[in-house]
């Protein structure tokens, strides 16, 4: 397969990811979006990774994938803690810290 | 002993550091008194020993000067660039004011301890004495201009400091805008007026600098001693120091702040304003006498101020009523005989009479001070009246004082001033005129003392006997006034003159200081002449015709004085309005600039374009705010937007670069 088409499904996928986190008003949704996005840069990774026989890369995604999984408990704890103080997950109505 | 100089200013320095540290906290009347009076006993004591030891030696090796630090710039500075160190130069006339200063400072002090009890500024007050001894001891001890500077502006800061001292009482200003004072707005005016003066003062100092190139007194005389006489340059040099003479010493035009600084305690009055800060002036011209000796035109203008401030202040001192206004108008008259011997270049005869003032009118200020008490802070003159039966020591020394001031022989007063007047007839520098003015004055001077010890001693009783029972002051008061007392009897046996088969021993003794000025003006040292006892009995004939004129105005005729009252009224007005000298000042300098302010200054510069570029500048920000700050909305996703937004214009700015 070629380079590109990996490349290719990498940036649909983040562009997918960028648009869930900028619209969706969810907190659980917004943070799929999140994960997803992190993938397609693991997919980027280990593609740049065969293509050019290097294993950093890929050493690379290991810690990603670590980072991530730390950041899923973090976040979903934040957004529990979340819910049982305002009873909703809905970013558009969590925006007391401004003017 | 020479190299402990130091060490008498230390000590008033170490009571003011304690007492200003810890007095608040110690509540201790006898601990607070013992240490204010005790650093200045110590002073005393230590000037005295290098005195003694001074006595031993030929009065060349009489002048030493120790260093103690460089100051600014380094002792071993190169001709143009300024350097001064903290030195104390002890020679015959510092040590001289020195022993004033201390002697004089610590009766006073121990004065204070009976004269400030129960007041809960009583630390305060020794802290304040303190700090002015040390500053006063800078003034004449110091060995260059700016460290007696320092001095000078220390006491200046003191007088402020101790005349506004109960800065919550009103005080009598003579009817000039009466009941509006505050003591501190007196303390004020003796500020700003001083001010004044110190910019003369300073003015001079640069001129000094620039001329000599140096603040060193050995230096600066040194350079002096080889400058012609009458050059425009000294002439300019010695009229600005001479005016920071007359704001520190009163004179005209300078002296209003004086008797409006009776607001503050006596013993201030009595150390400050009398026997000490006020002669500052005095010894800064006998210090410079060489730099002066070159500047004769500035010599006749300082006689001719001194002979009018003797005469104008001594009128003035005529009609007054408060016991302390008395005083200080004779002060300011004093201070005025001892600039007249200056200005006639007997500069030996006006340190003379600074030290014999310094006894009779330290004594005559705590004799007031003492009356002030017992009539419990009474001080109207015409509310006093047959006190000698209740405080008889008080009577007794004040009359001494009077006699002293009089200048009845063998009192101290009578040497010292008729030293004056006879340099004012014979010396060149001055006439029978700046004479018959002096002589004209010491008539006055004995009739108002007279006038105010008859009419607070003598005479019948005019005081209230239901609420007022006077009594003797306290021992710790009466002693100082019995020590004063003695020294005002036996304080003139130091320069008697030769007529009266004496050796003017402090003219020797001051000799050295003064000969390289004497020879610039070449002052001849005189021999006796009949004019000169002629001239004596004229002068005490006057006095006693005074002080017989006071006793049949004020004890054996007393309807006279408001007969006279009545019939001179047009005079008796001026007089007490103090020649509308505060009125004119006040019209001329004091309305004008308060109008300038107001006007110009406050609502013109100040609001119109300081203020409203400051604010001008936070309004500005605030708006831009109001707005910008709309941008942060608290909605994360909007942040994030802004900031993907922000990375895709970038790619693009890139990619097509």
């Amino acid at each position: 397969m070629e380079l590109q088409t990996y490349l290719l499904l990498s940036a649909v996928t983040f562009i997918i990811g960028v648009v869930g986190v900028l619209a969706r008003r969810n907190a659980i949704i917004v943070f799929m979006s999140i994960e997803l996005m992190l993938n397609s840069v693991n997919l980027t990774l280990v593609a740049f990774s065969a293509y050019l026989g290097d294993v950093t890369g890929q050493m690379l995604v290991f810690f990603v994938m670590t980072v991530a999984a730390a950041e899923a408990a973090i976040g979903l704890a934040i957004i529990i803690a979340l819910f049982r103080n305002k009873q909703t997950v809905n970013l558009d109505d969590i925006n007391i810290l401004k003017w | 002993m020479f190299s402990l100089a130091p060490a008498i200013v230390l000590f008033p320095l170490l009571g003011f550091l304690f007492l200003g540290l810890f007095g608040s906290r110690l509540n201790n009347e006898r601990l607070i008194g013992i240490v204010g009076s005790g650093t200045v006993g110590l002073s005393f004591l230590v000037a005295t020993a290098i005195f003694i030891e001074m006595l031993g030696l030929p009065p060349e090796q009489r002048k030493e000067i120790v260093q103690l630090f460089a100051w600014i710039g380094t002792f071993t500075g190169t001709s143009t660039s300024l350097s001064v160190s903290v030195g104390y130069q002890i020679d015959q006339l510092s040590i001289l004011m020195t022993l004033i200063v201390t002697g004089v400072g610590f009766l006073i002090h121990v004065y204070s301890i009976g004269y400030m009890h129960g007041d809960p500024g009583f630390w305060r007050f020794f802290t304040y004495l303190n700090l002015f001894i040390f500053a006063m001891l800078n003034l004449v001890l110091a060995d260059n201009f700016l460290l007696m500077f320092l001095g000078w502006e220390g006491v200046g800061l003191c007088s402020y400091l101790l005349i506004g001292f109960w800065y919550d009482r009103k005080f009598e200003t003579g009817g000039y805008k009466p009941g509006t004072a505050y003591t501190g707005d007196a303390a004020k005016k003796a500020f700003i007026i001083n001010r004044i003066g110190d910019f003369g003062f300073l003015l001079g100092m640069f001129l000094i600098y620039v001329q000599f190139e140096s603040l060193n007194f050995d230096t600066v005389f040194g350079r002096a001693a080889v400058v012609n006489v009458g050059g425009e340059v000294m002439t300019w040099m010695t009229l600005l120091l001479f005016i920071g003479a007359t704001g520190k010493s009163a004179q005209i035009p300078l002296f209003v702040w004086l008797p409006d600084a009776m607001a503050g305690p006596t013993p201030v009055s009595a150390l400050i304003h009398a026997a000490t800060m006020v002669t500052a002036g005095v010894y800064m011209v006998a210090r410079c006498s060489i730099l002066f000796a070159l500047a004769p035109t500035t010599l006749q203008i300082i006689a001719v101020i001194g002979a009018l401030t003797a005469i104008m202040a001594a009128t003035i001192g005529l009609v007054q009523n408060d016991i302390k206004k008395v005083l200080a108008y004779s002060t300011v008259s004093q201070l005025g005989y001892m600039f007249l011997a200056m200005g006639v270049a007997a500069f030996g005869a006006g340190i003379f009479h600074v030290t014999t003032h310094a006894f009779f009118k330290a004594l005559l200020f705590l004799g007031s001070g003492a009356v002030i008490h017992a009539m419990h802070e009474e001080q109207d003159i015409q509310k006093m009246g047959g006190l000698k039966k209740y405080m008889p020591t008080t009577y007794k020394t004040f009359l001494i004082g009077a006699i002293a001031i009089a200048g009845i022989p063998p009192f101290a007063g009578f040497f010292s001033k008729d030293e004056i007047l006879w340099k004012a007839f014979s010396s060149d520098y001055g006439s029978v005129l700046l004479w018959a003015i002096g002589v004209l004055g010491a008539g006055i001077t004995a009739f108002y003392m007279f006038r105010l010890t008859i009419l607070t001693f003598e005479g019948e009783e005019r005081f209230d006997h239901r609420h007022i029972h006077p009594h003797e002051a306290p021992r710790t008061m009466t002693i100082p006034l019995i020590v004063l007392a003695g020294l005002s009897i036996v304080g003139g046996f130091i320069g008697i003159p030769q007529s009266l088969m004496g050796g003017n021993a402090l003219e020797q003794w001051l000799e050295p200081i003064f000969a390289p000025a004497l020879s610039k003006l070449r002052v001849m040292p005189h021999h006796v002449e009949v004019t000169e006892y002629i001239l004596m009995v004229l002068s005490v004939g006057i006095a006693l015709a005074g002080i017989y004129g006071a006793r049949l105005v004020y004890l054996r005729r007393q309807e006279l004085s408001a007969l006279w009252q009545q019939k001179y009224a047009r005079i008796y007005n001026i007089l007490w309005n103090k020649y509308y000298l505060d009125e004119v000042y006040d019209a001329l300098f004091v309305r004008p600039t308060l109008r300038l302010s107001n006007s110009l200054l406050w609502k013109g510069v100040d609001v119109a374009v300081i203020d409203w570029m400051v604010n001008g500048t936070a309004t500005a920000v605030a708006w831009c705010a109001f707005w910008v700050r709309r941008v942060q909305t608290g909605v994360a996703q909007m942040y994030a937007t802004v900031l993907v937004g922000g990375i895709v214009v970038i790619l693009f700015w890139l990619m097509i670069k």
